[in-house]
């Protein structure tokens, strides 16, 4: 269960998280060079890339499905939107506008719901236009200050964004790294993105301020460089607890743009957010309003895989484990529960289905290595008693070396027999006469006695015996 | 001399639109500029609080195009064109304290 | 007045192979070497290309080709539209020698439609002004009268028309800037519908704004270039979509049966002599059967304000991309800022500098309600005013210029005598209407007067008709020496 609280010294911590996605779509927002990472610099340019003279954008119908797909996915209400442009004068941006939306975006007033339970707003989902690259020479390890000069790739000027907004619903780091992850994972369900944070493809900038809980909300300053789920976490406590010491100390909290440094575990100042310049927003006029008709927003909604949150549900329903346990979400997460309905379908058993596919298919992803049918053996053949979980581990693991097969025939090769309850009964009895210190004490309550009973039992038995029914027996005999 | 406008306006306002100015110019365009704003006091007591702004002549909507890519400009070409360029990027002197 | 070969007759010629388009070709260059050292009408004359243009029309023809409808017509086109590999410098130091990677949609159009391109015409810097004084390479002079302004912005195609030195021309309509010129050079010139005219590489000053349009000698060839250039263009998100009419089918209908609007409540501020010449149009209208209706448009008198609130307003964001960086003017700083600054502050002219300042202003935090939120405002009010005039009436008729052409700085003292020009052409930009200049008699010291007509949305071939008869009778009225 993740914690959605943390205080320090009788403050909470209120953040809300920006996270800007790229959508994968074949060309950039609004003009048709390719949305492609890692070509030559500056090969994918057209006029509208290259902010020339005389150009005139045209929006991408893929980007808009995308971007509403995105919304659905969170709740939104998806409605009529204007784009406008921010104006503001930076190397990578070649317009010297950003066009993005602001006052009607396409997606409002959503909400993403966490494995934990907690609810986190969703105030909007836009579309908006990224910037290009600048590669600074000549400073310390690539920064901007010190550098002898900057050089500009265009080839990501352009390529379609949508920016979530969260409300400052966020009350923990790890609430926060939670938020992040079941986006990503909503993101690449719905092949919105293949959104990957260490390529730039998802990007998080976190809105943090403190205060004393049932109190108005403090000055928040921006924290932007936030390059992993971890960063995430890191940077948001980082800054709560610089925030709260200068609070103690009687200062007061500028507002301002920070900027995380990883490498030594904290933020420092890029600028002040009243330097900041006036964007002077107003409708784009090369563009005219976007009104999706409701028939497109309910085919782009039928048309939403079930998301990962319904999965866990459904997986956990039919398992009797918690939606929030490690298996549920691990498995979700990889993709592989659809998988283990078919073992299901099969004829097998999803419960030790998914014991497996929680350990044994740990580094695989969605395509099962094995057909349903021979892991459904395998576990018809668990559930039946004849085999015991360690025997079935080992056989489970000739099955993915050799790809696939019969699972009965693999154990009868390496002589595996269940033993039956009365030769079970026979054992403990064997056992409790040649370990009577052992048996006393466990009968006594001492629990890790039991250890050395069961370890003989396994011995005497070359390993055949099903350790957990040896542990049932001797706990009815106590 | 309008009083709409002083000088100071005008220096944030050359900053935003990233324009070098000399005194004597901004002393001009603070004339000219406040002028100007005189002429539009035609529009100060009218009231248009009931009308909705209107920023484009069109009643078009949802103009957008397929997701197709179609061939690029010359790399070679278009860099040529460029001031300064380096590596096949364009080069600038270095970028201090500025965005947003 | 000289009388030089119109669009048509060339193209009918050299399509039926009775003129050849490189003697047609030669005899416009020919005009150009004798007159544009002193006209300056161009800031490139492009005789080797259009030379080879010909004889590629010519060769056409000779295998029996047909080269379109504009066959071997030679065209001017304003220096803000771009042409493939030619510089097109928006008269600005700050694009000078910049040659675009790729052409417009018009020029392409023109192209397809076997016109010959002689050159790129000067213009008041970024279309900014209604003299051409405002170019940064010397302002051009008007043909009738060397020692008077063509008007502009788009005074260089006005004058190359005027001049001879090309039958067909194209400039961009903001404010006026092809009509007011129009009028003060004596020939036809053209604002289309908003959205009729692909506006790609038609390098940009106000986007809600701007229009392409012709200048012609005649109402005939206007009807001819329209039908070439205007349509439908997918790279234009604001292009319109519908079908073209057929532009010539109504020019030579008369106006019997028309209504013809009169605004009542237009500004003052039109010459006695100009007044003159539009009170006669209405007559010359009426005499030939149409309905004077007097209709108000109370609007129209904010029209200036509004247009200098959104057009700086949209300009003052188009006008960032020359920041140094990526073409054009580069001048060197330590940082990036520094650069912006010193290089726009070199390569912008004065009236540009000014109005990219009002247009960040206006739209700045704090004052974005006081004007570019009221101006639009405004706007909606005029389009609501113009509609209820287009309910009574079919077009309406006023001056296109407060007055014939005038003295080289004679009205830069202040700006805003300037922008009085546009007094009558501004409001049909704000509203995408429609709007034509007909050259309609002379006045003072014999400078040809131009009227206006303007007609609702999509509404050019009833312009056209009504144009078209006041071309008739203004012939009529020179032949019988009323000047």
């Amino acid at each position: 269960m993740s914690e959605t609280s943390w205080t320090q010294g009788g403050y909470e911590m209120v953040v809300g998280l920006e996270v800007h996605v790229e959508l994968a779509t074949e060309t950039k927002l609004f003009s048709a060079s390719p949305n492609r990472f890692g070509d030559e610099p500056n090969t994918n340019i057209d006029p509208v890339t290259l902010g020339l003279p005389g150009a005139l954008p045209v929006l991408n119908r893929r980007a808009v499905e995308l971007a509403m797909r995105i919304g659905l996915a969170l709740n939104c209400t998806v409605q009529p939107c204007t784009f406008a442009r921010k104006n503001y004068f930076y190397p990578d941006m070649p317009t010297s506008y950003q066009i993005s939306q602001y006052e009607d975006p396409i997606n409002i007033d959503g909400w993403l719901d966490l494995p934990d339970g907690s609810r986190v707003g969703i105030e909007r989902a836009h579309i908006e236009q990224d910037a290009g690259k600048s590669t600074h020479v000549g400073g310390g390890e690539g920064r901007v200050h010190g550098a002898e000069h900057s050089l500009i790739d265009l080839n990501r000027a352009g390529v379609p964004l949508v920016e979530i907004v969260s409300r400052p619903d966020i009350r923990s780091p790890e609430q926060a790294r939670a938020y992040v992850n079941e986006l990503r994972a909503i993101l690449l369900a719905i092949g919105a993105s293949d959104a990957k944070m260490e390529e730039g493809s998802m990007r998080v900038d976190a809105n943090v301020s403190v205060r004393r809980p049932g109190t108005e909300l403090g000055t928040r300053c921006e924290i932007k460089n936030v390059n992993s789920v971890r960063s995430v976490g890191r940077a948001i406590e980082y800054e709560a607890k610089r925030q709260i010491l200068m609070l103690d100390a009687g200062e007061s909290i500028r507002q301002q743009t920070r900027h995380w440094d990883e490498g030594e575990g904290r933020t420092h100042t890029l600028r002040d957010k009243e330097d900041a310049d006036d964007y002077r927003y107003f409708l784009e006029p090369d563009l005219v309003p976007l009104v999706p008709s409701a028939e497109w927003i309910e085919e782009i909604r039928a048309g939403l895989p079930m998301l990962p949150a319904a999965r866990r549900t459904r997986l956990a329903e039919q398992t009797g484990l918690a939606t929030d346990s490690e298996a549920i979400g691990s498995i979700v997460d990889r993709g592989q529960d659809d998988y283990a309905f078919a073992v299901q379908a099969a004829g097998g058993d999803l419960g030790r289905a998914v014991v497996h596919l929680k350990e044994a298919f740990a580094e695989m992803g969605a395509e099962p290595i094995l057909r349903a049918e021979d892991l459904a053996r395998l576990t018809t053949l668990e559930v039946e008693g004849k085999l015991t979980a360690t025997q079935a581990k080992t056989v489970l693991a000739e099955l993915i070396a050799q790809g696939g097969g019969d699972a009965a025939s693999i154990a009868a090769d390496k002589g595996f027999e269940a033993m039956d309850t009365s030769e079970l009964e026979a054992m403990v009895d064997e056992a409790i006469a040649a370990q009577p210190d052992a048996w006393e004490k466990f009968r006594a309550g001492e629990r890790k006695a039991i250890g050395s009973l069961v370890g003989h039992i396994m011995k005497a038995s070359r390993g055949q015996a099903d350790g957990k029914l040896v542990t049932e027996i001797l706990n009815a005999r106590k | 001399m309008s009083d709409r406008l002083t000088n100071d306006v005008v220096v944030k306002v050359a900053r935003l639109a990233r324009l070098d100015l000399t005194a004597a110019e901004i002393e001009r365009a603070t004339e000219k500029l406040g002028d100007m704003l005189d002429h539009f006091a035609d529009i100060d007591a009218l009231d248009l609080s009931a009308i909705e702004p209107m920023n484009q002549p069109l009643p078009i909507v949802n103009v957008m195009r397929d997701d197709v890519v179609q061939p690029c400009l010359d790399h070679d070409e278009v860099l040529a064109s460029a001031p300064q360029s380096e590596d096949g990027r364009f080069r600038v002197p270095p970028i201090i304290g500025i965005q947003g | 007045m000289a009388r030089f070969s119109t669009a048509s007759e060339i193209a009918s010629g050299v399509r039926s192979g009775s003129l050849k388009a490189s003697d047609v070709l030669e005899r416009h260059l020919a005009e150009i070497d004798a007159r544009e050292p002193e006209i300056h009408a161009f800031n490139l004359v492009m005789a080797t290309s259009a030379r080879e243009r010909a004889a590629a029309v010519d060769a056409m023809v000779a295998n029996g080709v047909d080269p379109g409808p504009l066959a071997g017509v030679p065209v001017a086109l304003k220096d803000n539209m771009c042409t493939s590999g030619v510089p097109t410098t928006c008269s600005s130091k700050i694009l000078d020698g910049w040659k675009p990677p790729y052409d417009g949609t018009v020029v392409s159009l023109l192209r397809q439609a076997g016109a010959v391109v002689v050159g790129k015409t000067n213009l008041d810097e970024f279309a900014m002004g209604s003299s051409t004084e405002n170019s940064a390479f010397g302002p051009t002079r008007n043909p009738l009268d060397t020692d008077l302004v063509p008007g502009g912005s788009s005074g260089g195609s006005a004058a190359a028309v005027a001049a001879g030195f090309s039958a067909l021309s194209f400039g961009s309509d903001t404010g006026g800037s092809i009509r007011q010129p129009a009028a003060l050079c004596g020939v036809v010139g053209v604002k289309p519908t908003y959205g009729r005219v692909s506006r790609y590489g038609l390098i940009a000053f106000a986007s809600s704004l701007d229009q392409i349009g012709p200048f012609t000698h005649t109402v005939a060839d206007a009807a001819l270039a329209m039908q070439v250039v205007c349509g439908h263009d997918p790279h234009d998100s604001t292009s319109i979509p519908d079908p073209l009419p057929d532009y010539s089918e109504l020019l030579d209908r008369g106006v019997e049966g028309l209504k013809v609007g009169r605004i009542t409540d237009l500004p003052e501020g039109a010459d006695a002599d100009v007044a003159e010449r539009v009170e006669q149009a209405f007559e010359v209208l009426a005499a030939n059967g149409a309905t004077i209706v007097d209709v108000e448009v109370p609007a129209f008198t904010y029209g200036l304000t509004a247009y200098y609130i959104i057009a700086p307003a949209e300009a003052s964001s188009n006008l960032a991309r020359y920041d140094g960086v990526r073409y054009g003017l580069r001048v060197d700083a330590p940082d990036t800022n520094a650069m912006y600054s010193a290089t726009r502050a070199a390569g912008f002219g004065d009236e540009v500098k000014r109005r990219i300042l009002l247009g960040t202003y206006a739209l700045s935090a704090g004052y974005y309600d006081a004007y570019y939120g009221k101006a639009l405002r405004i706007r909606r009010l005029m389009a609501q005013d113009f509609a209820n005039a287009y309910q009574q009436a079919d077009v309406l008729l006023t001056p296109s210029s407060p007055s014939v052409a005038f003295p080289f700085g004679s009205k830069t003292a202040d700006p805003f005598a300037m922008y009085l020009c546009d007094t009558y052409t501004i409001p049909s930009n704000l509203t995408g209407e429609p709007g034509i200049s007909v050259p309609f008699g002379t006045g003072l010291d014999g400078l040809p007067v131009g009227v206006q007509v303007l007609a609702p949305a999509l509404g050019e071939p009833l312009m056209l008709q009504v144009a078209a008869e006041l071309e008739r009778a203004a012939v009529t009225l020179e032949k019988r020496g009323a000047s």
